[in-house]
């Protein structure tokens, strides 16, 4: 049973051999009988009994495993929620296990994400080939970044054994030496991208860690005008590349849309299908234009339906900003947006969400979506929601506020943002939020979303400014998106509530600030503001920078916080972000 | 000499398990994972079988004890103990779980203690065959030969309903009855 030997790569060494998989399972007889087979087909394995360990575990390392297995029934934890967690937070494969064959069963893992679902009792020859998994989502990864930016190919087909290596790279702390797509300068312009040349660029490994601060920077710059450059700037992690960002910022979007596909569902948010995505980042944060846009028209329509547009998130390719430090939003957020970069850039920055919009951008354009918003406060998107633990911390503050400036990313963000937004949230990122109904339509949010991002990076840390406003970002991203679903910290989510309307922001944040500053701002932003609903936008008084336009604001009430924030689903999202 | 005799004392035994159902082919890929890495797996595993089972039948005693039974406790606990037995192969303890299952759901209280002892009676007649089986294994490796491995074709010959030479051919049915009726056939 010798399972490389039937696969015979002539650039991977080993694989599938060495393939690393961890396996939860109550019951001891199984576990021990699946490490046994597992062991023969020469897959690394690890085993645990209780789901909350195994998460642990996926978290303490997060590259350190390729696939997870996991039994339906368990006491402490159910397989589901799990396998959601793990999709979320590490965006591993997983395969489900039960003796449970029903169909109804089947389909609940499906659509939780489970890339298979095997029947007990298990033969080696159905372990034998989990390995596909891996490979086909290394693959699907390499597609995505490369359509989004041209250059990300990650060169996947160069070897399945870089796949592999590369699949899961530490990341923060851990940087692949060497691998890394050192991304030499921020700048964000898509010619960035073109660096393909360089080897291929290691894969960055996307810690929890990592991610948050990713999240926390696409808050605090406000989804709408995220952009890679911005968010990286946030980040403030020296090794990470504005491609590593960008395509992670779009994996985030993507995630939010997904998550707010979701949410859309449950909740009936406000409808954010903005149709004014106008300001779709074309380039990239087209996604998350979209969003933005959906709120802007909300906003200003007081009903923050940020329409995240979902389908565009995944354009958003909040990475794709790489160049232009657009953030993701910088697509269509038109920069003139000005300001939406939630990220306060300014006066924030370093507090306060530091949404690192970059007000140097000028343009907003990235966060711009969120301009799009305009008045549409309307979405506070939750992005900051779906950082969970960003959100938490911004929550504090009026993250909400911002979420809701920070424009849903669109689509994604919407989704998020309803699932965050909940209406709660009416409080985006900071207190400022209301100012920004009040004060100039444009963007008051920003004062919010500044407020908010920071709130939202003050709370995660106020030190973090940048960076965190990164993971800020992320998660306004995906809170937008995933908001609903990410809130991994399901704690988080009540707090999202109000806070959420940071989240918004926090997408932003991660998104490049640079971007998302776009849209958002744009006075109709404030519009948000106002919409935001109770935010205070007090908080963000920042006046600068409230252009920015908090992300979405979103219609507080409209947010069916309940659905949306779903921690599971937030984690999801951040899962996705994660990986 | 000997331990050729013994080897195919063991052949023969564990092929009636098998013919009775008392094992099923997961307990094969059970033996053949078992290597010289590994070769007391088979026992490993086994012994887990026995301290999980023992305990997921004594929770089920007490939860069927209670003066108001609480069947989705019991019935998770009959799902576990399926999926325990399903990992060594013990078929007619995991049908008895199916059926225990069944009358769960209907919340039949005297039903479910019918199968209770069902399950109990299955659980400790595959234990006993195990734990035969094991000592002659044993008994072989001790007196240096190894231990013959049953071909998994041998199993699509059992898998026929209808009657064996040992008898009495054990279906899902059979057990059935079982729970039906008060009736215990002499396994």
């Amino acid at each position: 049973m010798v399972v490389e030997t039937n696969f015979s790569s002539p650039r991977t060494d080993a694989f599938p051999a060495g393939l690393r998989v961890l396996v939860v399972d109550d019951d001891p007889t199984w576990l021990k009988i699946l490490e046994k087979m597992l062991k023969k087909c020469f897959y690394e394995v690890t085993t645990c009994c209780l789901a909350r360990e195994a998460l642990n575990l996926l978290r303490e390392r997060k590259n350190g495993y390729d696939i997870v297995i996991s039994d339906v029934n368990m006491p402490d934890m159910d397989g589901f929620k799990l396998l959601e967690h793990v999709g979320l937070e590490m965006d591993l494969p997983v395969i489900m296990m039960s003796v449970n064959g029903e169909t109804r069963r089947v389909m609940k893992g499906v659509q939780h994400g489970a890339c298979d679902y095997l029947l007990k009792p298990i033969r080696m020859k159905e372990l034998r080939n989990i390995w596909q998994h891996v490979f086909r989502k290394k693959i699907h990864e390499v597609r995505d970044i490369e359509s989004l930016e041209g250059i990300e190919s990650i060169h996947m087909t160069r070897s399945c054994s870089e796949l592999f290596d590369d699949g899961h790279f530490l990341g923060a702390e851990d940087s692949t030496s060497g691998r890394k797509r050192k991304d030499a300068d921020n700048k964000h312009d898509d010619k960035d991208l073109v660096d393909p040349s360089s080897t291929k660029k290691a894969r960055v490994a996307w810690t929890v860690d990592l991610h948050q601060r990713f999240v926390k920077a696409v808050n605090q710059i406000g989804f709408d005008k995220v952009g890679p450059k911005k968010i990286l700037a946030l980040m403030n992690v020296p090794w990470l590349t504005r491609e590593n960002v960008a395509s992670h910022l779009q994996k985030y979007r993507l995630y939010l849309s997904r998550l707010q596909k979701e949410c859309d569902i449950k909740n009936s948010f406000i409808g954010i299908k903005h149709s004014d995505p106008s300001s779709k980042d074309s380039t990239s944060g087209s996604g998350l234009h979209n969003s933005m846009n959906v709120i802007q028209d909300n906003v200003s329509n007081g009903s923050f339906s940020f329409s995240v547009n979902n389908s565009c998130v995944p354009d958003v390719d909040l990475k794709g900003h790489e160049g232009d430090g657009k953030g993701i939003t910088s697509g269509p957020m038109a920069e003139s947006k000005g300001t939406f970069s939630i990220d306060i850039p300014d006066p924030h920055k370093g507090k306060s969400l530091q949404i690192s919009f970059d007000h140097s951008h000028g343009s907003v354009d990235s966060v711009v979506n969120l301009a799009s918003f305009g008045s549409t406060d309307t979405v506070q998107y939750s992005w900051n929601e779906v950082h969970e633990i960003q959100f938490k911390q911004e929550y504090e503050q009026l993250q909400l506020e911002n979420r809701i400036n920070q424009h849903p990313l669109p689509g994604l963000q919407h989704d998020l943002l309803t699932k965050y937004l909940q209406p709660a949230v009416p409080v985006g990122p900071g207190p400022s939020v209301t100012e920004k109904t009040g004060t100039s339509s444009g963007f008051e949010f920003k004062p919010m979303c500044d407020e908010y991002r920071s709130d939202h990076i003050k709370h995660s840390t106020p030190t973090e400014a940048a960076g965190e406003s990164h993971t800020l970002n992320d998660q306004v991203f995906e809170s937008i998106c995933t908001s609903t679903s990410s809130m991994k910290s399901q704690d988080i989510i009540p707090n999202h509530l109000t806070e959420s309307e940071f989240s918004p922001r926090n997408l932003y944040d991660g998104l490049g600030v640079e971007d998302l500053q776009l849209c958002w701002l744009q006075d109709d932003c404030y519009a948000m503001n106002s919409a935001l609903q109770g935010f205070d936008c007090t908080e963000y008084n920042n006046p600068a920078t409230i252009p920015e336009m908090p992300f979405h604001l979103y219609d507080a009430p409209r947010f069916d916080h309940e659905h949306l924030f779903d921690p599971a689903e937030y984690y999801m999202i951040d899962q996705g972000l994660f990986a | 000499m000997e331990v050729v005799q013994m080897q195919r004392g063991l052949v023969d035994y564990t092929k009636t398990l098998f013919m009775e159902c008392f094992l099923d082919a997961q307990f094969l890929q059970l033996q053949q994972l078992q290597d010289e890495s590994n070769p007391d797996f088979v026992f490993e595993v086994v012994s887990l079988f026995f301290d999980d089972s023992e305990k997921l039948l004594n929770d089920l005693s007490m939860a069927l004890d209670q003066p108001s039974v609480d069947f989705k406790k019991v019935d998770a606990h009959v799902h576990q103990l399926k999926g325990s037995s399903s990992s060594i192969g013990a078929q007619r303890v995991k049908d008895a779980c199916v059926t225990f299952r069944n009358f769960c759901e209907e919340q039949n209280i005297e039903a479910t203690l019918r199968c209770l002892q069902q399950v109990k009676h299955e659980y400790y007649l595959v234990k006993n065959k195990l734990e035969t089986l094991l000592r002659l294994e044993q008994q072989i490796v001790a007196a240096g030969g190894s231990i013959p491995m049953i071909e998994m074709g041998f199993l699509k010959t059992i898998n026929m309903k209808g009657k064996h030479d040992s008898g009495v051919v054990y279906t899902v049915e059979t057990y059935g009855v079982f729970c039906d009726s008060t009736s215990i056939r002499s396994l």
